[in-house]
């Protein structure tokens, strides 16, 4: 029998069941389509925070007070307080010598608290850094200037306001020179920071920029950093910089060879790594589950296929009785059942790829740097899956058929 | 020239076990068909001569006995070469017609194409359907025929194959008088060309079509005699019309 001729007989077979063919075939459909959803949001997450990162500079190196498993997250991620890292560390770093690969430093601490001008007033978030602030991260305030070394040194009360907190506060008037309150404190405001969006995972337009020591001493009443960055020349020269760094605050901590570090270094690209190897992890994992559902959707497929087989008991009889081989049926109904969970699977690419898209336009449009990514291979892995199912749940149906007698088929009433 | 007999059929019995009960429905069926014959066998209902034609035509194998086919032995053969034997020199017509549902008339006969070897071209299909007078209707779907029709497309199906012998198990046995002619004309036509046919009846009349009346009853041959005035369908039909 040729093949052509097997695949018209499999699809007239389906399209006069229509609509039980559709149902048998929606568990197929949702199957395929959650792998595909799955599979494509979790790599539109994925982008979504990779770009993030990808935001603050790949030549950035960051420290974490504290210290951490090699690949691990660092402590501050669960919360602890850890008060080891202290200004001199990081201005430390500043040493041709020692760390000839850094080119600058900065370093943050952060705090929230109501921000008031006149009768207008939210509640918003502070973080305190250093003049070098703008350096490292590369950014040009919009309007004004940005705080210098000696009021950064000076605790002096200046403030940078972000994009929102600027409008929150002021809306269209002209807010450089005016006195706002932070915690009841009194701030100049010097400058205004452009639209900057989401990146490092914080709305960058909803924070105001003081001088560190304003902050730590004035707001805050503490004297360590919960975070610094340290720019380097080039990429290549992560690994050569994390030693160094590691060197110089070894050595100021007065540990001891063998005692551990305090403190954990992280280059921007291994943080990369890390996010991705959790989202992947998810990923794969939730996909796994979508596609035990293409089992279910298996099983349906199977009950349809036995109720096929006996209503057409008597066209089975028939056809080996006019000398159809046993293989022929064989092959009849497995086509039958492959053309129906692979349809099922071809449709559930559609619906998968529609909604996935569906997903990431709603990402966008919510202001998210959320990219829509198809991966071939899900496409691929799930269409197979598809196939393999109709294969394995088709076989038994299939040889039932096929070992039919052909005078007791023809006699079945 | 001493030919083989077509079919030769030695000591055949059939039985029929199921858990209780062994039920003999063939005793010791001894038979030789030749080359062009139209053979009847006619009985009562019951008397296995549906069995007996599914034996003759390779559907069923016989409990004992021995079967010679062109003098070949058929209990040697697998059951794919039975099915090949049944494609290809045998054309089987059924008392329920058994066309498939919702296919068109060309496609029904179209069917043992499907499973040929041979390389039969589609104009043989359309041969089969106009040699039963359908070829105005070879598009309509099955379900849209009568009775009549459909049983001279299941005829046409069972030619398409060129087989060198057609069984045809009751084949007016669901038609009005003026169908059934038509059918038995058909046969008998066939039959002119050259067409064993093995027919199936129980009616006397029905059977005098035919040139050879084999009866059982009880599963054994009680009579075997040729027919001495055979009914031709063709002058019958003249008289109706
Ligand atoms: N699969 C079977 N199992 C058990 N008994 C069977 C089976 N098939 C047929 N028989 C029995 O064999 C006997 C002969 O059956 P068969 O169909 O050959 O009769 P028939 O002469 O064709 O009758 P009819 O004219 O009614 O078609 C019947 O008594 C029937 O009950
Ligand atoms: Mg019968």
């Amino acid at each position: 029998m040729d093949f052509k001729t097997s695949i018209r007989i499999a699809f007239s077979g389906l399209k006069s069941k229509k609509t039980r063919t559709f149902l048998t075939m929606l568990g197929i459909i949702i199957g395929v389509a959650s792998v595909i959803i799955i599979i494509s949001v979790g790599a539109g997450a994925q982008s979504l925070i990779l770009n993030q990162v990808r935001g603050f500079g790949t030549d950035l190196i960051a420290i974490f007070p504290g210290a951490s498993e090699e690949k691990g997250p660092p402590p501050s991620v669960f919360g602890t307080v850890n008060t080891s890292l202290k200004n001199e560390d990081i201005d430390a770093l500043l040493d041709e010598r020692n760390a000839p690969h850094v080119l600058a430093v900065t370093y943050y601490v952060q705090g929230t608290g109501t921000m008031a001008w006149r009768n207008n007033q939210l509640d918003g978030t502070f973080v305190a850094t250093t003049a070098s602030y703008v350096d490292v991260h590369e950014r040009r305030v919009a309007i004004g200037r940005f705080f210098n070394e000696d009021e950064e040194k000076n605790m002096a009360r200046v403030a940078v306001l972000g994009h929102n907190v600027k409008k929150e506060l002021f809306e269209e008037l002209d807010p450089l020179g005016q006195t706002i309150k932070i915690k009841k404190q009194q701030f100049k405001v010097i400058g205004i920071m452009p639209e900057l969006g989401v990146q490092g995972f914080q709305n960058q337009d909803n924070l105001v920029l003081i001088p560190i020591t304003t902050g730590q001493k004035l707001l805050l009443g503490i004297d360590h950093v919960s975070l610094a960055r340290v720019k380097i020349d080039s990429n290549e020269n992560v690994d050569r910089a994390i030693e160094d760094i590691g060197a110089i605050l070894r050595d100021r901590h007065n540990l001891r060879a063998g005692e551990f570090d305090d403190f954990s270094i992280r280059a921007q690209t291994q943080s990369m790594e890390i996010f991705s190897s959790i989202t992947n992890s998810l990923t794969y994992f939730l996909a796994a589950i979508a596609a035990i559902s293409l089992l279910v959707g298996g099983i349906g497929i199977m009950n349809i296929m036995l109720i096929n087989i006996t209503e057409r008991t008597r066209e089975i009889g028939l056809c080996k009785a006019i000398g159809a081989k046993n293989k022929n049926i064989l092959n009849q109904f497995l086509f039958e059942t492959i053309a129906l969970t692979l349809s099922g699977g071809i449709l559930g690419v559609f619906v998968g790829v529609f909604f996935s898209w569906l997903v990431s336009f709603v990402a966008r449009y919510m202001g998210f740097d959320w990219d829509f990514i198809i991966s071939i291979l899900a496409i691929g892995l799930s269409c197979s899956i598809a196939i393999l199912v109709g294969l394995v749940f088709g076989i038994y149906p299939a040889y039932k058929a096929s070992k039919l007698n052909p005078i007791e088929a023809l006699q079945y009433e | 020239m001493a030919e083989k007999p077509l079919i030769k059929l030695i000591n055949i019995c059939k039985e029929y076990a199921n858990e209780e009960v062994v039920t003999k429905v063939l005793f010791d069926i001894n038979l030789e068909l030749q080359k062009g014959e139209f053979v009847a066998i006619m009985g009562p209902s019951g008397s296995g001569k549906s069995t007996l034609m599914h034996i003759m035509g390779f559907l069923e194998k016989p409990t004992s006995g021995e079967y010679y086919y062109k003098g070949k032995k058929i209990s040697d053969l697998t059951e794919d070469e039975l099915a090949g034997i049944r494609n290809q020199e045998v054309g089987f017509i059924f008392q329920a017609f058994n066309l498939l549902q919702r296919t068109s008339v060309y496609d029904n006969v179209r069917l043992p194409l499907v499973y040929s070897d041979k390389n039969i071209g589609d104009e043989a299909v359309e041969k089969a359907i106009k040699s039963v007078g359908l070829y105005h209707r070879k598009d309509n779907l099955s379900n849209q025929l009568s009775g009549g029709e459909k049983q001279r497309v299941a005829i046409a199906r069972s030619l398409v194959n060129q087989p060198e012998i057609i069984f045809a198990d009751e084949p007016t046995g669901n038609l009005d008088s003026k169908s059934g002619k038509q059918i038995m004309e058909i046969l008998q036509s066939l039959n002119e060309e050259g067409k064993t046919i093995v027919l199936v009846t129980h009616e006397k009349y029905t059977a005098e079509h035919a040139r050879r009346i084999i009866k059982i009853i009880d599963g054994k041959i009680v009579d075997d005699f040729k027919v001495k005035h055979q009914l031709l369908a063709k002058n019958e039909n003249d008289l109706t019309k």
